[in-house]
């Protein structure tokens, strides 16, 4: 099977379906990816806050049941598998979209599936800020909203990007998987291509764009959360 | 004025059933404007949730803090919140905001109560100017050693002109010479500015170096309360004995106990009794030969303190005539050691 495909006659093939085809599912990967991890942060950001500051010991204490409603909302949306996910939405998809094929409508489930994790994220960068520092805060006088907007989230800037970069290669991942609904980008060519029709070499070279667009996220992440420390003294 | 009413602060133990822990029993103090006032204890004596009690970070079971004649724990959040730009803190880990700069930390209580931001930073330059650091604006508290970044903390801490500044331990992270210039500072800003500071430390030569009165604090109690010279030679509750006398000081156990000896801790308060043989003086005068055990002494301000055991080799009669000669030397002090330690 492997030796088939990498013939001179596969490769002339993936090199016409490249040129025809790749240069949409890169930007359609792209465009899909950094259009869904916007949205998702504008939903978990706050949510995120919320599991944080929301706590009894918190700086907004908020009431028992609603935690727990919110924790558990969260919990379930994680658990889901997103291959599943991606169905069970479809009839929230046709509502929003106006579809559930296609690549605006991919955006839905992986916004779904992305925003309890982003929520997750960002309470766990929060966490990392050090108590006495909220204390110190509070002891200047400033009210939990300012707490929230003035230390807790720009003291975890570095990490909060950290912790972008992890969503967004991870949202990457997941729209591959939702060529499987008629999404765009380099997934549905490969699952196309790869799965249905055999063409391996396509399939290959779709992987390593992937790839690639994974450690270019990456790396511009790190660079971005290291530049954006300023505890670190050597730079 | 500061009025710390019957006091009491109790915690529920974290994993005890329904067990509560008293980390304050009814603390009274009343601390005066304008003065330097030491709370100090061993860890765990509940010195930090007493200064956390006087701007309600923790708010007492029971009793009452009044500052100015305002019944802080009355005070609805809001109007706590703006009471707290008058009762600032710096602390031991000094908890700068380490993503911004110098300038925009000390900017940061200003932001809070809305000052225009040129405002803000014309301030802010002259607090650096005041700790001596300002060509450390722009730079970061990660690019600041211990001392630097606690000169910031103590400038944001002025910058709301406050009437009262809380020390939680605030030296206690930092070496003995930068510990000294950051007790100057302290002394500088409550003379110049007539802040009233409450200085929470575990270390006597803290309480030594700059306070007028202190309070002694010993699982969750006041059990001494008065001006540090007076504390310092007359060290009444045991708890106050330890911090005078720390392990570094004279310890009555360095010699096993001989024999027929008998045991005084002579105290010295004052320059006088350093001026005099007075060991040498108590041999002639009276015939009787001390063998001093161990000694530490050292000088607070224009006087000489210190203390050392004596051994005396005879009756107890004679030791007690050693104890009252010795007496009779202005600002000294003698205790008889206990001899079953």
């Amino acid at each position: 099977m492997l030796s088939k495909a990498f013939t001179a006659e596969a490769w002339n093939e993936a090199v016409a379906i490249i040129q025809s085809e790749f240069g949409l599912a890169v930007w359609e990967t792209l465009y899909v990816t950094v259009l869904a991890t916007a949205l998702a942060i504008i939903i978990g950001l706050p949510l995120g806050v919320l599991l944080v500051v929301g706590e009894k010991n918190g700086v907004l204490p908020l009431p028992k049941w609603f935690m727990a409603i919110l924790g558990a909302f969260i919990n379930i949306l994680r658990s889901v598998p997103f291959l599943i996910l991606m169905i069970l939405v479809i009839p929230l998809t046709r509502a929003i979209v106006g579809t559930s094929v296609g690549t605006m409508a991919s955006v839905v489930p992986l916004v779904i599936a992305a925003f309890p994790f982003i929520a997750r994220l960002v309470e766990s960068s929060l966490r990392e800020v050090n108590p006495n520092i909220i204390e110190m805060a509070q002891s200047t006088g400033a009210s939990p909203f300012q707490i929230i907007w003035k230390v807790m989230i720009p003291e975890s800037v570095p990490s909060l990007i950290s912790n972008a970069t992890i969503a967004i290669t991870t949202i990457l991942g997941y729209s591959a998987m939702s060529g499987i609904i008629g999404g765009g980008g380099l997934g549905k060519i490969a699952i196309n291509y790869g799965y249905y029709r055999y063409k391996y070499l396509v399939m290959f070279i779709a992987v390593i764009l992937l790839v690639l667009i994974v450690e270019i996220f990456q790396r511009i992440g790190t660079k971005l959360a290291v530049k954006s420390d300023k505890r670190l003294k050597n730079k | 004025m500061i009025e710390i009413k019957n006091l009491t602060k109790t915690f529920n133990a974290r994993n005890g059933e329904n067990r509560t822990v008293e980390a304050l029993k009814n603390v009274n103090l009343t601390i005066s404007d304008g003065s330097i006032y030491g709370i100090i204890g061993m860890s765990g004596a509940g010195k930090s949730t007493l200064v956390r009690c006087i701007n309600m970070l923790e708010r007492p079971t029971e009793g009452s803090v009044i500052i100015d004649g305002v019944d802080m724990g009355a005070l609805k959040e809001k109007e706590l919140r703006a009471k707290r730009k008058e009762v600032t803190m710096i602390f031991q880990s000094f908890n700068l905001l380490m993503q911004r700069t110098c300038l925009k930390n000390i900017c940061f209580p200003l932001e809070l109560v809305g000052v225009k931001k040129a405002d803000a930073e014309k301030r802010a330059m002259e607090l650096l100017e005041i700790v001596g650091l300002p060509d450390k604006a722009n730079a970061y508290p990660a690019q600041l050693s211990g001392g630097q970044q606690q000169r910031i903390a103590i400038a944001r801490a002025l910058a709301t002109n406050p009437k009262v500044l809380l020390c939680d331990e605030a030296t206690s992270a930092l070496d003995p010479k930068t510990t000294h210039q950051i007790l100057e500072l302290i002394k500088d800003i409550n003379k110049k500015l007539g802040i009233t500071c409450i200085v929470i430390t575990h270390q006597m030569s803290v309480v030594e170096e700059i306070c007028d009165r202190v309070a002694i604090l010993e699982n969750g109690e006041v059990v001494e309360e008065g001006e540090v010279t007076d504390i310092f030679s007359h060290p009444k509750s045991s708890a106050a004995r330890h911090l005078v006398y720390p392990d570094g000081g004279v310890n009555p156990d360095i010699l096993a106990l001989r024999e027929g000896e008998q045991r005084v801790r002579v105290v010295f308060n004052g320059a006088v009794a350093t001026e005099r043989p007075l060991i040498a003086q108590l041999a002639i005068d009276l015939g009787i030969e001390a063998s001093i055990l161990g000694a530490s002494t050292k000088s607070i301000g224009e006087r000489a303190y210190g203390n050392m055991i004596l051994g005396i080799m005879g009756s107890k009669e004679k030791m007690l005539r050693a104890k009252e000669y010795l007496e009779a030397v202005p600002d000294v002090i003698v205790e008889e050691v206990e001899n079953d330690a």
